[in-house]
């Protein structure tokens, strides 16, 4: 298995899928960060680069779309999502245009650049906007499926990126299903952690950890955050009766309130939710990051076992 | 152009000025103020300058409009009306829970909208973005309007779309700011100077024109000068009164977004077709 960031697989679906003409793709001054340099490259004629100017990327990203186009619309995840919220919100999501924001370096995996780059809020702000599909892929071959499936969705859907070369999780002739979860790894019943993004491969880690210390953990990718796959959510929580979410966000409004709100309508369970503890990043290596926030394999496990612990 | 064409535009801006101040009427709130000082403009746009009718709605190569000042909305839907999208008695469902026409232009649920507006700023970004399909990407004939307002240029988007407007060399959208002056809290000069507008679009690479918002004929000559107009986008910077045709509302701010009782729109409503009927005389005259 190789290893590639998701926003490399991003601009190369961008370019494998670009044949389709009705695809316009737009930047703001980032492109060869976002990787949406690839498609310009192979089409020239349909990428734009907009500037340092986001708010405006997503308004004239809705006028295209109102003409027929599937349009992308790419920058880094604190500014395409905080800083253009509303144009997202008002000129997208509202009349429901035909406008994918792909949006990348999501995460404290962002690195060195620091808090003010590191976006642990995005999936909370997009999963509340009606209309909004929102995808947070772990992998390149899941990352194209994502890709692809925006393209064969009509109406606004984002997709979470990340900066950092990972892991591969999945073969890439690896069959995925749009809504639906992936189990990833299923050793036992003890515990299923939900994951998304690159916490799954941490968490892939963190099961053979915990299986090392007789405990069997499911893990599952919850890479279609909205909709989620509310099923599979219910029936891994019937089997192991804890749950936990692990993401590179806040846990506040994430994945790991998306899976609390599935179990407290349909099957009361126990969660623990993993991820940035209602605070900011910092500048650090990735690795270092991971550590310090808990967010590594090993503090995963660590904090899984504890928790079964108390449980008992 | 010939004088019966200046009267049927007139006539036809009559209409849609009682078409507002009913349906805002009815609906016991919205904005007349701004809605009036578009009147003219709007009639211009939808029944004489525009490739646009209720039989092509969904052509390709249609023009196309934005109200990026969306609370104006009544104005807009007065034209949609007039021009057949829908009927004009519908007007009076305004901002009503079981009517399609919403508080703030809606493409999804009224005939003849492409593009939803209401937060100003972003209408301008959408007009760029649909010149940027039909100019670069499609190389379609069709031009593409806007109307903002002078106190929506207080919004930094208004920029940012300008500025990518005129790097693309948009020769195909065409902006028509109605500078009535005036805005919720009070003067614009007064609230946020945005002043001088027309200089800021020529700063930013825009063609720029200045004339009457309520003269036919210089917005007649300006829109045809725009279309001339190559390798930039045009700006028509229109001054208007806001509450044109109604004299208790005209420049007054406290108008922006207050519906008039029955007595008040009883008294609007003869104003105006007082001044359609002194029309209707004069062009009988001549």
């Amino acid at each position: 298995m190789g290893k590639s960031a998701t926003r490399d697989a991003y601009g190369k679906a961008l370019a494998e899928f670009g044949g389709d003409e009705r695809i316009v793709v737009l930047d703001a001054d980032l492109s060869k960060s976002t990787k949406t340099a690839v498609f310009k490259d192979a089409y020239p004629d349909r990428h734009f680069n907009l500037g340092i100017a986001e708010g405006n990327m997503m308004a004239v990203a809705a006028g295209l779309a109102s003409t027929g186009k599937t349009v992308f619309a790419s920058s880094f995840a604190v500014f395409a999502t905080s800083r253009a919220y509303e144009q997202i919100r008002n000129s997208i999501c509202y009349p429901r245009a035909n406008v994918k924001v792909c949006a990348t370096h999501s995460g404290i995996t962002v690195g060195e650049d620091g808090a003010s780059h590191q976006s642990i809020e995005d999936i909370s702000i997009m999963r509340t906007l009606p209309n909004m599909t929102v995808l947070s892929p772990s992998d390149a071959a899941e990352t194209r499926f994502c890709v692809k499936t925006a393209i064969e969705t009509n109406g606004p859907v984002y997709i979470r990126l990340g900066r950092l070369a990972v892991e591969d999780v999945y073969a890439p002739d690896q069959k995925f299903e749009a809504g639906k979860g992936v189990v990833a790894k299923d050793f036992g019943d003890d515990v299923a952690i939900f994951a998304t993004g690159y916490m799954v491969q941490q968490s892939l880690k963190a099961a053979d950890i915990l299986l090392a210390k007789g405990i069997k953990a499911k893990v599952i990718d919850i890479f279609s955050i909205k909709p989620i796959d509310r099923e599979l959510v219910v029936s891994c929580a019937e089997k192991t009766g804890f749950v936990v979410t692990c993401e590179e966000h806040s846990i506040i409004g994430g994945l790991g309130s998306a899976v609390c709100e599935v179990l407290a309508e349909e099957r009361p369970t126990k969660v623990c939710r993993i991820g940035m503890e209602d605070t900011f990043g910092k500048s650090g290596t990735p690795d270092a990051l991971l550590k310090l926030f808990g967010l590594d394999g090993e503090s995963i496990a660590e904090k899984v076992a504890a928790k079964i612990k108390t449980l008992k | 152009m010939i004088e019966s064409e200046v009267l049927r535009l007139k006539k036809i801006a009559a209409r849609i000025r009682k078409d507002i101040i009913v349906s805002v009427s009815c609906a016991k709130c919205g904005h007349p103020g701004g809605s009036l000082s578009i009147a003219d403009l709007i009639t211009a746009l939808y029944f004489r300058e525009m490739n646009v009718s209720p039989e092509k709605k969904d052509d390709p190569g249609r023009d196309r409009f934005v109200l990026s000042k969306g609370h104006c909305a009544p104005a807009l839907y007065g034209a949609l009306a007039v021009k057949g999208f829908f009927p004009e008695e519908d007007l009076k469902t305004l901002r009503r829970v079981d009517s399609y026409l919403e508080g703030h232009p809606s493409a999804r649920t009224v005939p003849g909208v492409d593009i939803s507006t209401g937060s100003l700023g972003q209408g301008i970004s959408n007009a760029v973005g649909i010149a940027i399909a039909g100019k670069l990407v499609d190389k379609a004939a069709y031009r593409v309007y806007t109307i903002l307002g002078d106190g929506e240029c207080e919004e930094g988007e208004v920029w940012e779309a300008a500025m990518c407007a005129a790097h693309y060399k948009l020769d195909n959208l065409c902006a028509i700011v109605d500078v009535n002056g005036l805005q919720i809290d009070g003067a614009t000069e007064e609230v946020m100077n945005p002043n001088p507008i027309g200089d800021k679009f020529k700063a930013f690479g825009w063609s720029v024109i200045e004339i009457s918002g309520h003269d036919f004929e210089e917005i007649d000559r300006a829109f045809a000068e725009a279309r001339k107009t190559a390798g930039c986008p045009t700006a028509i910077i229109a001054k208007t009164v806001k509450g044109k045709g109604v004299s208790f509302m005209e420049n007054k701010a406290s108008w922006h977004g207050v519906a008039p009782n029955t007595e008040q729109t009883e008294q609007a409503l003869k104003e105006i077709e007082e001044a359609a009927a002194e029309l209707e005389a004069a062009g009988k005259e001549a």
